[in-house]
C-alpha cells in the first residue's frame, strides 16, 4: 500500500529541507515499504552501529550524508568504533584499517552523533523512558532498551540507524506496535533452577536457549529471581539476540510492560509454552566452549561493556582470591564508564593487578588480543558466540569468579562445579 | 508458456540471469567475503559458490545488521548479486541495496515471493525479473 505522509515529511522527501534529509528519508520510506508501513512516526533519539568499518562502503556512505550537510535531528548515541580512539596503541591491525576506522567516526561526529563508543548505550544516566520511540541499533542495545527500559524500537542497523537519526521518524513497523510486543511464547524456568542464576554468566547461557527456542516470537520468562540485576539481563538479552535475534522479552515481575504474565501475552490466545531446566542451561554452558579446560592465554570481559557495578565485582572478587594475574586480562567498557571508575580510583587498582581496560570498541571487534587465535576464557555468552568466527578464537566459559581464579592459576579453575 | 511468478517488489529494478538459490539461510556478514563475493561460513551447505553474477534467492535472511554494510561492498565491488528474490521480507538487504543504488548507481532489485512462489523460483536454473515484479523462469 502507500505511505501516508505528513506535510514535513513529504517536504523532506522531495528536497525542500535539503540534500541530507532527502537522502535519509530515502531510505526510510524505503524501509517503510519493505516492512509494510502505512506511516512514518517521529523518535526522539537513536543510537547508531554503522560507526564500526566494514569497507570502503562505509566511508562512501557517511561522506555521502556529509558532503549533503546532513545534521542529525536527535540526540544520536555511538556505538563502538574498530579501535580504542583513547588507548590507540592496543590496536594491533594495519595502519590503513585504523586510519579508515577513525576517518568514520570522524564522518559519524561530523552529522553531530555524540562520541559515546559504546553498546551498552542504557548504562548512562539520560536514557530512553517506557513507551518511547527510538530509533536503536546494536542488538543487545535493542533487546535492552525494548525489555528493560521499556523504551519501542524496531532493529535497525547499518545506514537506517542513521537515516532514522537524520530523517528524525522511523516507519510504523515492529516493535513501535504494541500489539508486536506481547509475548508469543512464555518459557517457564523450573523453580529450583532460578536460585542457581547467580552470575552474568549463568544468564546468558539462559539466554542462548531462550532465543534457541523464540522462532521470532517475542518470550516472556516465568521464574527469574525478582532481584534479577540490569547486569543479568543485559547477559540474557545480548545471549537471546545472538543465538535467536531476539529483540524483546519480557521477564515477569520484573521488567516494566510485564507485572504479571496476563498483561505480557496476546490475550485471546495461549502461547506456546517452554520449560527451562539445570540440564538445558548446562547443555548451553557446555556448548559455548570451543577448547577443553586447560591451560588459558587470556581473559576477556565485557561484551556488552562492563558496567561500574560489574567493575566493582571484579575487584571485590580480584582482592578476595589469592595470587596475582598471569595470563592477559582485558575489559571492555565506555569511556563514560571508564572515567567514572577512574574518578573512584580503581583504575590504578585495576591497572597493578594486571587488568587492561579496553574503550570505544570491544575485544571480538577489533585486534586488539596478542593472539587472537589462542584460548581465551570469557563470563560472556556473546563473546563466546561471535569471537570463534570473527578471531578465530578458541573459547572457554565461565562466570566472572572462574575467570579471576583461572587467570591468577594459568589453567581453567572450576570453583563452583 | 515460460513459467510466471508475481513478486512483490521491495527495491523496483529489472535483472536477468542464472539462479543461486541458497539450501539454507546465509548472513552476509561473516558469511560472504565482501571482496571476492565467496560464500566462506564454514557451515553452509552453499560454501564455496560466489554471489557475483547471480540472481541470489534466499528462503530467510539470517544474522547481522550489518549485512546492510556487506551487501553494498559487495555491490561496490562489483561482485554482488544481479538481483535478490526473498521468500521473506527483510529489510537489511533492501537498505544494503537502496544504498548501494544511491552511492554507486549499482543496481540490485529485491523481489519478496510467497512462500509456494518462492519454492518455485528456487527451483529455476535462471529467471527474468520485470521492474513491476513479474518474474519469468527456466
Amino acid at each position: 500500500g502507500e505511505i501516508d505522509l505528513t506535510d514535513e515529511q513529504a517536504d523532506g522527501l522531495s528536497g525542500g529541507r535539503g540534500f541530507g534529509v532527502q537522502h535519509a528519508m530515502r531510505i526510510i520510506v524505503a524501509l517503510a515499504r519493505a516492512s509494510g508501513a502505512d506511516r512514518l512516526i517521529a523518535v526522539t533519539r537513536a543510537h547508531v552501529d554503522g560507526v564500526l568499518y566494514h569497507g570502503q562502503a562505509s566511508l562512501d556512505f557517511v561522506e555521502w550524508l556529509t558532503m549533503a550537510e546532513a545534521r542529525v535531528a536527535v540526540p544520536t548515541t555511538l556505538n563502538v568504533a574498530s579501535l580504542d580512539l583513547l588507548h590507540p596503541w592496543l590496536f594491533r591491525g594495519n595502519q590503513a584499517s585504523a586510519t579508515a576506522g577513525r576517518r568514520l567516526v570522524d564522518g559519524y561526529l561530523e552529522l553531530g552523533c555524540l562520541p559515546t563508543m559504546t553498546c551498552a548505550p542504557y548504562q548512562a544516566q539520560d536514557r530512553p523512558g517506557l513507551g518511547e520511540d527510538v530509533a536503536w541499533a546494536e542488538s543487545n542495545a535493542i533487546v535492552f532498551a525494548n525489555s528493560v527500559l521499556g523504551a519501542r524500537t524496531a532493529r535497525y542497523g547499518d545506514f537506517s540507524d542513521i537515516a532514522a537519526a537524520i530523517a528524525g521518524c522511523v516507519p510504523y513497523a515492529g516493535l513501535h506496535r504494541p500489539e508486536a510486543r506481547l509475548a508469543g511464547l512464555i518459557v517457564e524456568l523450573d523453580p529450583d533452577t532460578a536460585p542457581s542464576l547467580t552470575d552474568e554468566s549463568d544468564f546468558g547461557a539462559l539466554g542462548l536457549v531462550v532465543g534457541e527456542f523464540a522462532a521470532g516470537r517475542v518470550p516472556a520468562i516465568v521464574g527469574l529471581p525478582p532481584d534479577s540485576t540490569e547486569d543479568a539481563l543485559k547477559a540474557l538479552g545480548a545471549a537471546a539476540a545472538s543465538s535467536g535475534s531476539v529483540a524483546m522479552f519480557h521477564a515477569v515481575g520484573i521488567t516494566p510492560e510485564a507485572p504479571d504474565l496476563a498483561a505480557a501475552v496476546v490475550r485471546g490466545r495461549a502461547p506456546a509454552c517452554v520449560r527451562v531446566d539445570a540440564a538445558m542451561l548446562r547443555r548451553a554452558l557446555t556448548s559455548l566452549a570451543t577448547a577443553p579446560d586447560g591451560p588459558i592465554d587470556a581473559v576477556s570481559l565485557g561484551t556488552p561493556h562492563f558496567s561500574v557495578r560489574e567493575f566493582e565485582r571484579l575487584r571485590a572478587v580480584l582482592a578476595g582470591t589469592p595470587g596475582s594475574i598471569r595470563v592477559e586480562f582485558w575489559v571492555s567498557t565506555s569511556r563514560a564508564v571508564l572515567a567514572e571508575i577512574t574518578g573512584l580510583g580503581w583504575l590504578d587498582d585495576l591497572a597493578g593487578a594486571g587488568v587492561t581496560v579496553v574503550t570505544d570498541t570491544c575485544t571480538y571487534v577489533s585486534r586488539i588480543l596478542r593472539d587472537p587465535g589462542g584460548i581465551t576464557m570469557t563470563n560472556s555468552a556473546k563473546w563466546a558466540f561471535y569471537a570463534p568466527a570473527n578471531l578465530d578464537a578458541r573459547v572457554v566459559y565461565g562466570s566472572l569468579r572462574d575467570c579471576v581464579e583461572s587467570a591468577k592459576a594459568g589453567r581453567v579453575v572450576r570453583t563452583s562445579a | 508458456m515460460r513459467p510466471r511468478l508475481a513478486a512483490t517488489p521491495l527495491v523496483p529494478g529489472c535483472a536477468a540471469g542464472p539462479v543461486l538459490a541458497l539450501a539454507e539461510p546465509l548472513s552476509l556478514w561473516g558469511g560472504v567475503d565482501p571482496a571476492s563475493g565467496l560464500i566462506v561460513e564454514p557451515r553452509h551447505p552453499d560454501r564455496g559458490r560466489s554471489v557475483a553474477g547471480h540472481i541470489l534467492a534466499m528462503p530467510a535472511v539470517r544474522g547481522s545488521s550489518s549485512s546492510s554494510s556487506v551487501l553494498a561492498e559487495l555491490l561496490r565491488g562489483g561482485v554482488g548479486p544481479l538481483a535478490i528474490v526473498l521468500g521473506e521480507p527483510d529489510e537489511i538487504l533492501v537498505v544494503g541495496a537502496i544504498v548501494a543504488r544511491e552511492l554507486y548507481g549499482a543496481d540490485c532489485p529485491v523481489m519478496l515471493l510467497g512462500f509456494d512462489d518462492y519454492a518455485q523460483a528456487a527451483g529455476y536454473a535462471s529467471m527474468t525479473i520485470e521492474a513491476d515484479g513479474t518474474i519469468f523462469g527456466a
